[in-house]
């Protein structure tokens, strides 16, 4: 499934190399990326493809949150439908 | 492609602004149920609740993770007891309220619903029995909820049930008054009840709905009163359409969360409710709403337009974005349940009139309100009828939540806990309403009913 995978927090060097790092490991493929700094904050949006990741959604969603916590960051990821459905007619 | 903007935008609604669903609802028929042995019903009705809904609770918490959207509460309606009840020959109907308790636990969900009547034209022999056991089934059960039909704009309201209700409200109050009357939270009168409302403590599952439905219920004030912010001192058509663009957002992900609930559970798809539900938390408020639309307070003159812009305004938003809108479908205005309100209440800005104003343009009525203990049943009754008349005369959906809260008085606070919130108590006209509501009787109904 494709999914959208949201990254917040304080800027820092590392950030991207960290969340890929995790993702590259649980083979999840990184279809689009779009990255920006506001006001200091660290903003970073990805669309991946989740169909040969072995872990459950959940578990994911775990090693994203705790990889997040290490880092002073807010990770989520979400099912792409949500936002789909909300902004697209 | 991503757009930065929406999905930064649907997290910060999530987020910041509390958007949320506020319930997936399975409606259960118990239609198959009935026996002439009130045991054999009740096991019936046990086995087919932790049966259909064993899987209800799970399902909404794998969709509240897979798509990061809370969805707060999970809940259970179910055909009226008294349709049910009636073919066995016991003479109280608490042990089907325990019954219904017992299953709402078993599966895991906060309310079931449906410990209901329909006696808007008259009483049958169930509906005589299950409104009689209603203070005791509320004081003896935790998450059953109950409710009863009144009147309605086809058949006029029925006096002799609203004088009796009066009554059952007090003596429900006086059951439970150890935790602040908390059984009158679980009770709603209605007129103009709707079969596949998933709201409580009004929800039942109506006899034209099918075996088995899933309606879910959305809320989200915070985001509407955040999008509103953005339109400071312009006019009202900016105002009403910035509403109606936030509603369609917010129903859209009902829909979502409703269609993959329906296929996951395999069960049908019934509606989508857009009501705008508030919270006691802070920043989850309708009179907040309506005090950015420039009120110095909810309760001020000007709040009945407000909240009548509103109401509209979240439909026309939101009947696009589903395939199927039903249930009650407008802004809940509980002053218990609702931050703005208790506080516009405290510093003597709303008054149980002008709630009762309110209720003619939002979507149900006089909700979640605490009055002094001291309040006659007949004066409880009196509030109900014009909460009725009010619905019956305007083709809508009206109700009565209200708590007498015995040995408080004007000005005291009652605390509910959890979403059903704190409250302050409401001062209510001491004049007497006995004579009128000793009269009895039905009162028609009225001319713009007869449309064939």
């Amino acid at each position: 499934m494709r999914a959208v995978i949201t990254v917040i927090g304080k800027d820092r060097i590392g950030i991207i190399a960290g969340v890929t790092a995790l993702l590259a490991e649980n083979q999840i493929n990184i279809l689009d990326i779009s990255q920006t700094i506001l006001q200091d904050f660290f903003t970073m949006v990805m669309i991946v493809d989740t169909k040969k990741c072995e872990l459950k959604f959940e578990d994911l969603q775990t090693r994203l949150r705790v990889k997040g916590e290490e880092m002073d960051l807010s990770i989520r990821i979400q099912h792409e439908d949500i936002f789909n459905s909300m902004h697209n007619i | 492609m991503i757009n930065y903007n929406y999905i930064m935008e649907t997290i910060s609604m999530i987020e910041k602004e509390k958007l949320d669903i506020r319930t997936i609802t399975m409606g259960i028929s118990l239609l198959d149920c009935i026996s002439e042995n009130g045991q054999i019903c009740r096991n019936k009705i046990y086995d087919k609740v932790t049966k259909k809904a064993e899987k209800l609770v799970m399902t909404g918490e794998h969709i509240e993770k897979e798509y990061g959207i809370p969805i707060i509460n999970k809940r259970i309606s179910v055909t009226p007891i008294s349709l049910i009840a009636q073919a066995c020959e016991d003479t109280d109907y608490v042990k089907f309220a325990q019954v219904l308790d017992k299953a709402a636990i078993a599966v895991g969900v906060n309310f079931i619903g449906g410990f209901s009547s329909l006696v808007h034209k008259g009483y049958t022999k169930g509906d005589d029995i299950l409104i009689k056991s209603i203070p005791k089934a509320l004081s003896e059960t935790e998450r059953v909820c109950a409710s009863v039909n009144v009147g309605s704009t086809k058949t006029g309201i029925n006096m002799d049930a609203v004088r009796q209700m009066g009554k059952i409200i007090s003596h429900t109050a006086k059951l439970t008054e150890k935790q602040d009357g908390i059984g009158c939270a679980k009770l709603v009168v209605f007129a103009n009840a709707v079969e596949d409302n998933p709201f409580m403590a009004g929800a039942f599952h109506g006899i034209g709905e099918p075996d088995t439905v899933i309606n879910v219920g959305v809320s989200g004030p915070g985001v509407v009163k955040v999008a509103l912010e953005s339109c400071k001192d312009e006019p009202f058509d900016v105002v009403s359409d910035t509403i109606k663009k936030t509603a369609f957002k917010i129903t859209r992900m009902g829909q979502l969360v409703a269609s993959e609930a329906s296929k996951r559970l395999n069960v049908p798809f019934g509606i989508v409710d857009l009501s705008l539900a508030p919270t006691p938390a802070v920043g989850d408020s309708i009179a907040r709403i309506l005090e950015e639309m420039g009120l110095e307070a909810c309760g001020a003159p000007g709040t009945t337009a407000a909240l009548a812009l509103l109401n509209d305004a979240v439909k026309k938003g939101g009947i696009m974005a589903s395939s199927h809108v039903g249930g009650l479908s407008g802004a809940f205005i509980p002053v218990s349940e609702d931050e703005g309100m208790i506080h516009a209440v405290k510093i003597g800005a709303l008054n149980i009139e002008k709630l009762e104003a309110m209720t003619c343009v939002c979507s149900v009525g006089l909700d979640m309100i605490a009055i002094p203990g001291k309040t006659s049943p007949e004066t409880i009754s009196a509030i109900i009828a014009d909460e009725a008349a009010i619905g019956v005369i305007n083709n809508k959906t009206t109700a009565v939540r209200i708590i007498p809260v015995f040995g408080k008085d004007v000005g005291d606070e009652v605390v509910f806990g959890g979403l059903l919130g704190n409250a302050p108590v409401m001062d209510i006209n001491g004049f007497s309403s006995k004579s009128f509501i000793e009269r009895g009787g039905r009162i028609p109904a009225p001319v713009h009913s007869m449309k064939n």
